[in-house]
């Protein structure tokens, strides 16, 4: 008697939603046996990380600030995996974003008019990023290198490229040694909503909605799902498959780009060290933990933004290291990646000697029998 | 200058050996079929496990041994999720990659002593010396070759190992069948599922060696992403090797010779900027992969095992 898979004839529609619940509760689990080792309690260090994180209206508020980039570069993400083309340079095209706006709010903001300074800064900032992923869409779409290793090496070339500028040529000669430059005048300055809350965000939600549209409605958003799915079948049915790459990637780089944007526009309103907080790397979780679906993306960044400053609020309080929140991250995915296979497969038993399959899951459809 | 030469090999051969364990480690990986995509935070587990364990234990056979342990574990979840669970392998390695670091940076600032607030960053432990071949040590320039430390005299007798087992023996051809075409690898009775998890774990255990070469020998101490992108570049380091342990060695001196000369640039003070020059080694891989890329596609061979990346689902009637 052993277990087999048995492949279900359409994905389970309760699946889909269960699996990703399912996963965020086990990662807990999971964690606080970790925790329990460090002679922690559990509970008490999730009930920390909660009022932590909604204690008080300007714990709440840090919240929003930390989705508004896990949106943008998860946006980001997803529209590139899904078409297999593995961004993970998001971190990268952010930094680069940041770098170009700081680069138009602090040089160019005193040639033009003040109105212009801004949605000059955060085109460039867009342009940028766009840029920074379109060197290895283009490597991979016309020459098939592998895109994994370039967005990701150019990650560490666009935070080091980051840390030479604010610790060199562009520093703040009146800042002390601070590791950063002067602030942008006030022109460059992106409105607040509430607290460090940022116009980013309206940006950021407005943009999921676009996309779900592009995604769902557009042309290029068949295109894409069928490259992802299936190259042959993309190349036999006439759909110019470089072009959508570099096109697609020109998008996934200027999310990113837009967040770093935003970032140093609207919170440290100069480049500075911290700009790449990882959220490129929690955007990997983001997308694949939202399916890649741009409505969801808005719901999982919430949830990783609360865990990030769940995380920074035990440090304080509980003397754990706010890393907490990062390997409650990694550990998310873990049984996500395990339960996909349920959404496509359902479990059936099989005994070796009849050979006869039992299923134990669902009813077997008419046609097994 | 034969000083220079002495000094600049000596730093090449250091900075090359983790690069090799990792190499070796993902090219058994990527044999069976399996891609690890976590090696870079595998490396970092086993960097963090062998410096904690050292410290604690004083013995760096414990170190040793502990950081094969991080590694089996974290590959084996690895094996676990693509071989049984089916679950996309590149994501899959993604997610050991970004659990490793995060847990890496976490045990890093909780195993430590109290005396230290419970941080590992700043303790010193029991660290690699170089242990000199007596008389061959002592030939100008070529001498650093055998004055090195244990783990990395050990890389070289492993990679001859490797490719012995992989081009030589029965059980490495069965390991290249089931990367290469697991359908027909099945039907003649090798059992592939048992085989890709085998090399997957066997393989996480030399990657955390690797990471535990950096804690304890080549920059001796924990830091945190002491690493430094070295798992990533392995990746590369494979392809450009085109799954063959020999020239694995070759691809990790010429990265471990360009963080050499990037010491002695910065030791000797350039005009460069040290930010353009630590660009170097991502640049490099980069350049690595186009030049790989292209001439792979102009002489039509393919190093990559044909079933690289894919499950193996055999069909059930």
């Amino acid at each position: 008697m052993r277990f087999l898979f048995e492949k279900r004839k359409a994905k389970s529609r309760p699946a889909l939603f269960l699996v990703p619940l399912i996963s965020f509760v086990l990662s807990l689990a999971l964690a606080g046996i970790l925790l329990a080792l460090f002679r922690a309690n559990p509970l008490q260090t999730y009930a920390a990380m909660f009022w932590g994180a909604f204690g008080s209206w300007a714990n709440f508020s840090e919240i929003l600030v930390k989705t508004i980039p896990l949106i943008l570069t998860g946006l980001a993400v997803s529209v590139a995996f899904r078409m297999e083309f593995w961004n993970i340079g998001a971190e990268g095209q952010l930094t680069m974003g940041g770098v170009a706006t700081a680069g138009v709010a602090l040089f160019w903001s005193q040639n033009v008019p003040a109105w212009v300074v801004l949605p000059l800064a955060l085109s460039a900032g867009v342009l940028a990023g766009a840029l920074w992923a379109g060197i290895p869409a283009a490597l991979n779409a016309y020459l098939k290198v592998n895109e994994t290793l370039t967005t990701l090496m150019l990650n560490y070339v666009a935070i080091l490229f980051s840390q030479h500028l604010y610790y060199g040529p562009w520093r703040d000669p009146k800042g002390y040694g601070f590791p950063g430059t002067a602030y942008f005048p006030e022109a460059a300055w992106l409105p607040r909503i509430t607290g460090r809350v940022h116009l980013g965000l309206v940006f950021a939600v407005l943009l999921a909605l676009l996309l779900w549209v592009a995604i769902n409605r557009t042309r290029w958003g068949f295109e894409t799902r069928i490259i992802g799915q299936n190259r042959t079948a993309a190349r036999y049915l006439g759909i110019p498959i470089a072009t959508t790459i570099v096109i697609t990637l020109l998008i996934s780089g200027g999310l990113s780009g837009l967040s770093g944007a935003t970032e140093v526009t609207g919170i440290s309103r100069r480049l500075q060290q911290g700009l790449s907080m990882g959220y490129g790397y929690t955007a990997i979780i983001v997308a694949w933990l939202a399916q890649l679906n741009p409505i969801a993306v808005l719901f999982v960044s919430l949830l990783m933004a609360v865990l990030l400053v769940g995380g920074d609020q035990i440090q304080m309080t509980m003397g754990l290291p706010a890393a907490m929140a990062l390997v409650l991250q990694g550990l998310i995915l873990f049984p996500m990646l395990a339960g996909a296979l349920f959404t496509e497969y359902r479990l059936i038993l099989v005994h070796a000697n009849t050979g006869k399959a039992k299923a134990i899951v669902a009813e077997r459809s008419p046609d097994h029998a | 200058m034969p000083e220079l030469f002495a000094s600049i090999l000596a730093i090449t051969l250091g900075a090359g050996t983790s690069l090799i364990y990792a190499t070796l480690g993902e090219i058994y990986t990527e044999r069976s079929g399996v891609l690890n995509l976590g090696v870079e935070g595998i490396m970092l587990m086993g960097a963090l496990t062998a410096f904690a364990s050292a410290f604690y234990s004083g013995s760096l056979i414990v170190a040793m041994i502990a950081a094969m342990a991080t590694g089996a574990v974290l590959a084996g979840m690895h094996a676990f999720l693509c071989i049984t669970m089916r679950a996309n392998q590149v994501v899959s390695g993604l997610c050991i990659t970004l659990f490793g670091s995060g847990l890496a940076s976490f045990l890093g600032q909780t195993l430590g002593p109290q005396s230290n607030s419970r941080y590992l960053v700043g303790l010193s432990g029991p660290k690699m010396t170089p242990l000199a071949i007596p008389g061959l040590h002592s030939i100008p320039i070529l001498g650093a070759v055998f004055n090195q430390d244990l783990l990395t005299y050990l890389v070289y007798l492993l990679v001859i190992a490797a490719w012995f087992f992989l081009y030589r023996t029965k059980s490495g051809l069965n390991l290249r069948a089931a990367g290469e075409n697991p359908q027909t690898a099945d039907a003649m009775g090798i059992p592939v599922s048992k085989v890709r998890y085998a090399a997957t774990i066997w393989g996480g255990m030399l990657i955390g060696l690797g990471g535990a070469h950096l804690s304890l020998a080549y920059t001796p101490g924990w830091a945190e992403n002491i690493t430094g992108g070295r798992g990533w570049i392995v990746i590369a380091l494979v392809i450009f090797a085109m799954w063959n342990p020999l020239r694995a060695v070759l691809g990790a001196i010429l990265f471990g010779g360009i963080n050499a000369v990037q010491f002695r640039l910065q030791a000797a003070g350039t005009v460069i900027p040290a930010a353009y020059l630590n660009m170097l080694p991502y640049l490099a891989t980069i350049l690595v992969l186009i030049v790989m890329t292209w001439w792979e596609t102009l002489s039509k061979r393919i190093g990559a095992p044909a079933a690289l990346g894919r499950a193996y689902v055999r069909e059930e009637k």
